[in-house]
């Protein structure tokens, strides 16, 4: 199991925009590249990426919920 | 009493920041009561602290608060005032809220609905500056495929830009230097613009290798308009403005009575009423100068142009909104010596400017003749993660740019903001550059001194 830790503080996102689909849903298959969501402090948007492949397993932010460095965003199996 | 409202008895400053509480301050200097809003993250901010009343407005995301029509709209019933101003950014251009806030007998302090969509949409300021005769970039209209811009950017010629006709603030502008990058990415392009903006139109500009920003400051109560000069705000980064002066160093006394004789006509032309900026891009070799876009709203770099002309430019919109004729003629603006504003942002700029929210420890604020801050800050406040870093604008005046530039330095030594990292190291190196000392500097200056091209 991989966390994917929040590096920054911010706002969660889990879609690009708010009418579009979310970056990922719990179950989808991630590469070391894939975006999972978007971190966004101060109007600076910071695309956070999966690190590892594999399974989203789970989904442990809210869209739209306040983040703090360490927290843990994503398990990835 | 110094001065007695007509109809502005209560006004509700729908912003938040340095803005609301230059917004605050006017109104009571003008013996009106001042009314703020304000999310969980910004309780008890300097806004306010200095109000009248203050009311939350939503949570933090600033859609559901600040951008939140409804619940603006709901605290100033609430709150029985009789005027609104927007300030800048948030819903300062949004035509369906002015429209809104006319509806319901409410004053929008700033130019009607119907100028605000059309001087506020791209497309149609345009073809307003056309028809004033004011000279616009080469560009072509709204595009409807790939071919089409192929064949138009042909007979403007490399580089150009693809722009988004709902962009703004520096978003939805794409650079291509030639016809492969074009066919590149111009469909990325609209897929951007209709995700970005949601509205798919673009559109091609020419693009000027050495550009400078300059604008036009006009005032009107929708029968007179004056202008108060230029600003030259080529100093940006990632085409966000950081460091404006007036009056742009770039231009003879020739030029700049046609740059501002132009921009005049058109404000004239839509019977403008409110404090407006006509924005150009000025090219140095050929003097050439063209329209690019008008904003409806003070802006953030008003103060410079108060410093230099004596006008209070958030009184005047206040005083017009409240049914004051223009207490200026055009014969009654001059010139007085140079003014220079720095953007203070708590942005890291050893890290790539990365946001740097939290709390002030430490605050020491630079004093003294021609020194000028505007600002949200004080001792122990926390500066939230949610909205803008543009914590402090520092303003200095002085009788000449050289001396300004000086001032400028011993301010910028004095100002100590502990806590937070912010923008004021980068200014003093900024400012002792011998471009900037000169006024050599164009819209890609500050980017090619960050990326070391002055061996910096």
């Amino acid at each position: 199991m991989h966390e994917v830790i929040s590096p920054i503080p911010g706002t969660f996102y889990r879609k690009p925009n708010p009418d579009a689909a979310p970056f990922v849903e719990v179950g989808s298959q991630v590469q070391p590249d894939t975006t999972l969501c978007l971190v966004e402090v101060m109007k600076t948007f910071n695309e956070i990426k999966a690190e590892v492949a594999g399974k989203i397993v789970e989904i442990k932010a809210e869209n739209e919920q306040f983040v703090n460095p360490g927290d843990v965003l994503f398990v990835v199996g | 009493m110094a001065h007695t409202p007509r109809k502005i008895f209560k006004v509700l400053v729908a912003n938040r920041g340095e803005i609301a509480v230059r917004i605050i301050q006017a109104a009571h200097e003008l013996n009106m009561q001042a009314v703020a809003i304000y999310t969980d993250a910004d309780a008890g901010n300097l806004a306010c602290q200095l109000a009248d009343e203050s009311y939350r407005v939503g949570e933090n995301l600033a859609y559901k608060s600040y951008l939140n029509i409804e619940n603006v709209l709901k605290i100033a019933k609430e709150a029985k005032v009789d005027a609104i101003h927007p300030g800048y950014g948030f819903l300062s251009e949004n035509a369906a809220f002015a429209k809104k806030v006319e509806e319901a007998g409410i004053i929008f302090v700033g130019p009607s609905s119907d100028t605000i969509a059309t001087m506020g949409d791209k497309a149609k300021a345009l073809e307003q500056a056309k028809k004033s005769q004011v000279p616009t970039m080469p560009s072509t209209p709204v595009l409807q495929d790939l071919k089409q811009a192929l064949e138009q950017a042909e007979q403007i010629g490399y580089p150009l830009l693809i722009k988004a006709i709902a962009g703004g603030g520096g978003k939805g502008i794409r650079f291509v230097a030639n016809e492969k990058a074009l066919k590149e990415q111009f469909n990325v392009a609209i897929a951007e613009a209709t995700s970005a903006f949601g509205n798919g139109g673009v559109y091609l500009e020419k693009y000027l290798e050495n550009a400078k920003h300059i604008e036009v400051q006009v005032l009107g109560d929708g029968e007179n308009v004056i202008h108060l000069y230029d600003r030259e705000c080529s100093m940006q980064r990632r085409r966000q403005k950081v460091l404006e002066e007036a009056p742009s160093p770039s231009l003879d006394s020739q030029t700049r009575e046609a740059l501002c004789a132009c921009a005049l006509r058109m404000a004239q032309e839509v019977g403008y009423k409110g404090a407006g900026t006509l924005e150009f891009l000025y090219d140095s070799k050929s003097k050439g100068f063209y329209f690019l876009e008008m904003n409806t709203r003070i802006q953030v770099e008003h103060a410079i142009t108060e410093m230099v002309t004596g006008v209070d430019l958030v009184r005047q919109m206040l005083r017009i909104a409240d049914g004051e004729p223009l207490a200026y003629k055009q014969s009654d603006i001059s010139l007085r010596g140079h003014s220079i504003e720095v953007r203070i942002n708590a942005e890291d700029p050893q890290n790539n400017f990365f946001p740097s929210p939290g709390q002030i420890t430490k605050l020491q604020c630079p004093t003294g003749s021609g020194i000028r801050l505007d600002s949200m800050l004080f001792s122990g406040r926390t500066i939230p993660p949610f909205y803008d870093s543009l914590v402090a604008k520092l303003i200095v005046y002085d009788q000449t740019r050289p001396f300004a530039l000086s001032k400028l330095k011993r301010a910028l030594g004095e100002f100590k903001i502990e806590g937070v990292k912010t923008t004021i190291g980068l200014f003093k190196k900024l400012i002792a550059h011998e471009r900037v000392q000169a006024g050599d500097y164009s819209i890609h200056f500050l980017e090619d001194y960050i990326g070391g091209k002055y061996g910096v």
